[in-house]
């Protein structure tokens, strides 16, 4: 599903208190995102949900994400963020 | 006539500054609303990791006078005295505070809150380090902002999370009545009209290229301020880091060089041995970015353009960096594409933090010189937190003092305003023509064509302060800096949105966001230009030393015609003997 009014509300819930996670979230919703499953898009909007600091620690390696999220989590990640 | 909601007082912005005078205002059951652009627990406070200062003497000897002396050398004397003490003798006021609503600070072996040190505290003015900053692990910001919400929730503030504030209404007397706001998702513009006004919208790091802020650092009340007539404050001082990732921003510490990493340019040279003969790689903060920004407009920078240096650290080994620098090599592997352990990783100095702001005195309330003096509040409008200059940091802030200012101003204000709001129980009739006014500025985005893009004019805009007025600052470069800006500025109005529909539509909000931008980047160069000194994150190469005599005054920059003004540094704290400006080394 890519409803640009959905995919504008997800574009500004990526927006968030540490830089960091704006550019991890930012680059996998333009790249990444929009070849994915209904099912791990929900999954993405459902992820935004999460605490940035949860976030955070999930994304640099300091925390295990919740089984639902490590797959995602992995994909993000992966998603190189370039200069 | 657009939709209206009326408060006793509304807050806009939803970091630890709006909700801690939200919760002095919703305890003493005045009607409040919080508008926050994004979630409230998302706002940038989160990422104040480090943590709060106060003289607690929970592990080195401490008092709240050693605390406001460093406060007023860190600032390079330009920290107004009065204010200063008022924040460091209310500091452990506002930790217990905390604590007691649930904040979870860490703990020592004897239960006591943690503290660790931090850069620039002293015991006995100037001797040994101070162990001053509490914490709550690495999360403080963290803990802070969900304490605060949630006793917030508890108190009935009302929550108005994902509306954009877009301007202040200021009737013909100059009172602030309220502010207009977007529903972000329904794109229905809102009318708030309330008593009392509280900005706490955050700093404005994103006028630069390269900034360690979240892109919600946007500068929103700043630009509200400026479209209300009012002034900005020292607008020329912004706190640099020097080794962030380009492009993304993100910080790569000390720590790096701490372990033995050393600065290299593109002829591979440890130009640092160039700038600090002695301490090379491990000078002070300023020394380090003043070289890298060097080293770039000589053409010594490295990659494709130039613009960056490259800091190595892989020569103390692969094990080493794994062992010691963990999360920078996350970092580093993320955001640059390189692992220390094997390749140099570029860095270049980011903006981190804004000194300057909206001029407030001690109880938050807005001033500017108005009839009868400098320092003149405005009725009805208030301002505490990063974009407020209360002025605490003066020309430079000290790690830890952040979190600090946000508690005890936010809760000055909020006592202020309850006692403002029981003073003027009537509401002033709404001006409106100057709703029209804020709908106007709205409408012109609905324009259809047009030759530029908001993301275009916001990348040449922060390139131009980036390499203008970033930490090398000189008058021809300021000038041209100027110069460039008018030319993106007179290119405005030919830029139009890509899409135009109602909802969560983040391309009209990032054209507003870039309206409040590129002002405060020409408030930013103007004043600059015009200090002809260096002080504190000022450094002009042209004007090295600090002069006291000329410059120990606070810039007042209004927008119309780009005028200055100047108001003299509140020398005279409030009980103890003024710290007389003496030359600041560490």
């Amino acid at each position: 599903m890519n409803d640009p009014a959905v995919l504008n509300r997800i574009r500004w819930r990526c927006r968030r208190g540490m830089l960091e996670l704006d550019a991890w979230l930012a680059r996998f919703l333009d790249v990444t995102y929009p070849n994915l499953g209904e099912v791990e898009q929900a999954l993405f909007e459902d992820l935004l949900r999460a605490e940035d600091d949860d976030l955070y620690g999930w994304l640099t390696g300091r925390a295990t994400p919740p089984e639902r999220y490590s797959a995602l989590v992995e994909t993000i990640k992966a998603t190189k963020v370039s200069i | 006539m657009i939709p209206k909601r009326t408060f006793d007082a509304v807050i806009v912005g939803g970091g630890g500054a709006g909700l801690r005078a939200a919760l002095q205002l919703a305890e003493a059951d005045l009607k409040v609303a919080v508008i926050s652009k994004v979630f409230p627990t998302r706002s940038h406070t989160v990422s104040a990791q480090g943590g709060i200062t106060s003289a607690l003497g929970n592990v080195s000897d401490d008092n709240w006078h050693w605390h406001m002396y460093d406060t007023v050398k860190g600032s390079d004397y330009l920290g107004d005295q009065d204010a200063i003490e008022y924040m460091c003798r209310n500091a452990p006021t506002a930790v217990y505070e905390l604590e007691h609503m649930g904040l979870p600070f860490s703990r020592l072996p004897n239960g006591k809150i943690y503290q660790r040190p931090f850069g620039g505290q002293s015991q006995n003015y100037g001797g040994a380090q101070a162990i001053r900053t509490c914490a709550a692990a690495d999360r403080t910001g963290h803990a802070l902002l969900h304490t605060l919400y949630q006793r917030n929730i508890a108190a009935r503030t009302q929550f108005f999370e994902e509306f954009f504030a877009t301007d202040l209404i200021r009737d013909e007397a100059g009172s602030i009545l309220g502010v207009v706001a977007l529903e972000i998702e329904t794109g229905q513009a809102w009318l708030f009209e309330s008593r009392a006004t509280l900005l706490a919208t955050g700093g404005a790091c994103r006028i630069f290229r390269h900034s360690t802020n979240a892109h919600i650092n946007t500068g929103d009340g700043l630009g509200m301020v400026l479209r209300a007539g009012l002034p900005l404050e020292d607008m020329e001082f912004w706190q640099f880091h020097p080794t962030g990732i380009p492009e993304v921003g993100s910080l790569i510490t000390e720590g790096v060089r701490g372990e033995g990493g050393y600065l290299l340019n593109k002829d591979g040279e440890k130009f640092m041995e160039r700038y600090a003969p002695n301490a090379k790689d491990l000078a002070s903060r300023d020394v380090v970015s003043r070289a890298i920004a060097q080293e770039i407009l000589a053409g010594r920078g490295c990659g494709p353009h130039g613009d960056f240096v490259y800091l190595k650290i892989d020569h103390i080994g692969a094990d080493k960096v794994k062992e010691r620098l963990p999360g920078i090599r996350e970092l580093s592997m993320q955001f640059a594409g390189v692992d220390p352990c094997v390749a140099p990783m570029p860095v270049t100095p980011t903006a981190h933090y804004m000194m300057g702001g909206i001029p407030t005195n001690m109880h938050g309330q807005v001033v500017a010189p108005v009839k009868y003096g400098p320092e003149e509040p405005v009725p009805g409008l208030y301002a505490v937190g990063e974009c407020a200059c209360v002025s605490v940091h003066g020309a430079n802030r000290l790690g830890g003092n952040s979190l600090l200012d946000l508690v005890v101003f936010g809760r000055a204000a909020g006592l202020h305003m309850i006692d403002f709001l029981r003073e003027n129980p009537i509401p002033a009739n709404l001006p409106e023509q100057q709703v029209d006014k804020a709908m106007a500025r709205l409408a012109r985005w609905d324009k259809k064509t047009g030759t530029e893009t908001v993301a275009g004019l916001r990348t040449d805009m922060q390139r131009i302060m980036q390499d203008h007025c970033g930490v090398y600052r000189r008058e021809d470069l300021l000038k041209e800096g100027i110069a460039k800006l008018d030319q993106v500025e007179a290119r405005l109005p030919d830029a139009a949105l890509s899409d135009h529909s109602k909802m969560f539509n983040t391309v009209r909000l990032e054209a507003l966001e870039l309206e409040n931008l590129i002002p405060i980047a020409r408030a930013t160069l103007v004043s600059a230009l015009a200090r002809t000194e260096s002080r504190g994150a000022h450094t002009r190469e042209d004007f090295p030393k600090r002069d006291d005599g000329q410059w120990l005054r606070h810039t007042l920059y209004t927008r119309e015609n780009d005028q200055l003004d100047y108001k003299p540094v509140r020398l005279k704290p409030l009980t103890v003997e003024t710290f007389q400006p003496k030359e600041r080394t560490y």
